[in-house]
């Protein structure tokens, strides 16, 4: 078990010295940043003493390690649009992201494993029907469409909750949160329903297509013949064993939540790291692009190496058996 | 033996050159064609698509105007409701008009030409590109594979529209800024293509080592054709129709990751709009009550997405040799 963690491990690690090769080789090879950072009246001589200043004559080796080692103590640049230093930036953008994602994955595991269940048990019931064919749409529309229709319907029809921004927000010193106050809180419903109702309507088809697998299996109706209350059955029983997919794709959705947030924020304006790298992209702000970059891969590697880390702790063969995992 | 006329089967059977093509079109005239006829959802989408691919090809000829040509745009005729007269002008629109009192019908016409035109061409790259590198990593195996593979699954850890962003911006970088808004499309393409390839790598590459290891292959080995007459001339043809299937789904995805970058301000330009530039267009009148010209474009965008799809999935079970 410890040689299947620490070859995940490494293998993180190779993914993420190749995502900051990226990042790296967009700094250096996507734009002179000798034209960045001097203007036009410069002498060869400036040139020459700026590209030695940054180490430009450096062999690409040195840089890259360079660069590697200022980014791991949060030194990005800074940012060509904003002259501001990008880590600066992102850290004041990135908890209003991190609150979105978390509340809006919370959402869709919460509300996908209750449905999924509720739909796997009662399959034939008018209600669970309801449920599956509108979960149809969620799945269809893209993100974009489901936002708008919320805020036509909520914003601007029903004139309910708020279609813009992320409300009052109450200043922690290191973090700022908009879940103190009402507004806040009113300002997070439609982007976070927007962001994971697919995520939400993923689980909940995953966990019934699972549900209906596992409930057919003879050691459940065992249980059942053994007396066992339908509580104890469904939950401790089949629930459990529908666990290991639910996981994996779980996790894997959560990665994309980050992902698809930049959707959800531009939709919404929610001022987050998403709407920070549109901006970014549209603008050619390439320090902001590299470390955003950079930024989502160490979540999203984090994402995966906690999800196969979760699988030894679900599924016991792995642990016994670590070799063939 | 006299060569007789007549029963085509058995001469096409002495012909190898001419065995594969009739083997195709009689599979064609079977299952494929069976089964369509009998799935009305397969008939209905086939149909919706192709009058929405028709209705783009011939946009020129079926819109009532030209969206693009300003002395064709009156405005007063700004913001007309559908089908119902203008104020000032009498004129009737059958979607209405935007603000500068362009048609809504012709422009979903136009838009729908530069969303079907991006999402095929990133698809033939996507397919090109991944059908290339599956067949080379599937044929030669060793470390041409690792390092073909592993960049995959680099990739793979990414969701599709974050890495279309990324090359998006890239590009957008590299190019010179007077040339940014006349090259949108293509990098477009290229940023979606590009984001794509990995689906068609796998399935290649699995497919190609399977065919890989059958006697017909070891038997042109034999005879002394390269591998890239074997990979193209013999492997090719019998890993396709799995192909044939993620195309199709991965064009419904394209046409999407098309409109969502165009709506994120991204993609196509407001000189070309595609059907998501459309909507991001539309979204900016949504609050002052102006529903129709976003609607009308959200529609054709659903439409065409959930038709091409269904149609991949009708493809996907009616190739699945498991089903039959």
């Amino acid at each position: 078990m410890v040689s299947y963690i620490l070859r995940r491990v490494l293998q993180s690690i190779i993914v993420l010295l190749v995502v900051g090769l990226v990042a790296f080789s967009m700094f250096r090879f996507v734009g002179d940043p000798i034209e960045q950072l001097l203007g036009q009246e410069r002498t060869q001589q400036d040139v020459e003493r700026l590209r030695e200043a940054l180490g430009l004559n450096d062999p690409f080796i040195v840089q890259y390690a360079d660069f590697l080692a200022r980014a791991l103590q949060g030194d990005f640049g800074i940012s060509y649009r904003q002259s501001r230093p990008v880590a600066e930036i992102l850290l004041e953008r990135l908890p209003a992201t991190l609150e979105l994602a978390f509340i809006s994955g919370f959402l869709a595991v919460t509300l996908g494993i209750a449905l999924g269940v509720f739909t796997a048990i009662r399959r034939k019931g008018v209600a669970a029907n309801v449920i599956m064919s509108t979960s149809l749409i969620g799945v269809s529309l893209p993100t974009f469409l489901i936002g708008i229709l919320l805020i036509y319907v909520f914003g601007v029809q029903l004139r309910w909750l708020p279609t813009f921004g992320r409300g009052e927000v109450v200043d922690l010193g290191w973090w700022t949160t908009g879940l103190l106050t009402e507004s806040g809180l009113k300002s997070l419903i439609l982007p976070a329903i927007t962001l994971g109702l697919y995520q939400m309507t993923l689980i909940m088809r995953l966990v019934r297509a699972e549900m209906l697998e596992v409930l057919r299996q003879d050691y459940i109706r065992f249980a059942r013949a053994r007396g066992l209350s339908a509580k104890a059955v469904n939950f401790r029983h089949a629930l459990k064993n529908t666990m290991v997919p639910v996981i994996t794709v779980t996790g894997l959705q959560l990665g994309s939540i980050i992902a698809f947030a930049i959707i959800t924020e531009t939709v919404f304006q929610w001022p987050g790291v998403g709407l920070l790298f549109i901006n970014a992209v549209q603008f050619v702000d390439i320090p902001v692009m590299a470390a955003y970059l950079m930024l989502i891969s160490v979540m999203f590697v984090a994402i995966n190496l906690i999800v196969d880390l979760l699988y030894v702790w679900v599924d016991p063969r792995l642990r016994v058996d670590g070799r063939t995992a | 033996m006299t060569h007789l006329p007549a029963d085509p089967e058995t001469e096409t059977g002495l012909a190898p050159s001419a065995h594969r093509p009739s083997r195709w079109r009689a599979a064609w005239d079977s299952d494929i064609a069976y089964s369509f006829r009998h799935s009305p959802v397969a008939m209905v989408a086939a149909f919706v698509t192709a009058l929405l691919i028709l209705s783009a090809i011939f946009a020129p000829l079926i819109a009532p105007t030209n969206p693009f040509d300003p002395s064709s745009l009156n405005l007063m005729n700004g913001f007309s409701q559908p089908m119902e007269p203008n104020a000032f002008t009498g004129d009737t629109f059958l979607m209405g008009t935007d603000d500068q009192g362009r048609d809504v019908f012709s422009t979903i016409l136009y838009g729908m030409r530069i969303s079907l035109f991006v999402g095929a061409m990133a698809v033939l790259l996507a397919m090109v590109l991944g059908i290339t590198l599956g067949l080379i990593a599937g044929y030669f195996r060793g470390w041409t594979d690792t390092i073909i593979m592993r960049i995959a699954d680099v990739q793979l850890t990414f969701p599709s529209i974050l890495v279309a962003m990324l090359i998006f911006g890239i590009a957008r970088g590299i190019i010179p800024i007077q040339y940014r808004d006349e090259m949108a499309i293509w990098v477009l393409i290229l940023a979606i293509g590009l984001s794509d390839w990995v689906q068609f790598a796998r399935v290649v590459r699995g497919a190609t080592m399977v065919e890989r290891g059958k006697e017909y292959v070891q038997a042109a080995q034999l005879i002394g054709r390269s591998p890239l007459s074997i990979m193209v001339g013999h492997i090719l043809p019998n890993v396709l129709s799995p192909v044939l299937v993620i195309a199709t789904i991965s064009l419904a995805l394209a046409i999407i990751a098309e409109a969502t970058l165009s709506f994120l301000g991204v993609g196509a330009p407001p000189t070309q709009p595609s059907l998501g530039t459309l909507i991001r267009i539309g979204q900016d009148f949504l609050f002052s009550g102006e529903w129709w010209i976003l609607f009308f474009p959200a529609c054709t965008l659903l439409a065409l997405a959930l038709s091409v799809n269904l149609l991949g999935d009708w493809l996907r079970d009616a190739l699945n040799p498991k089903l039959n």
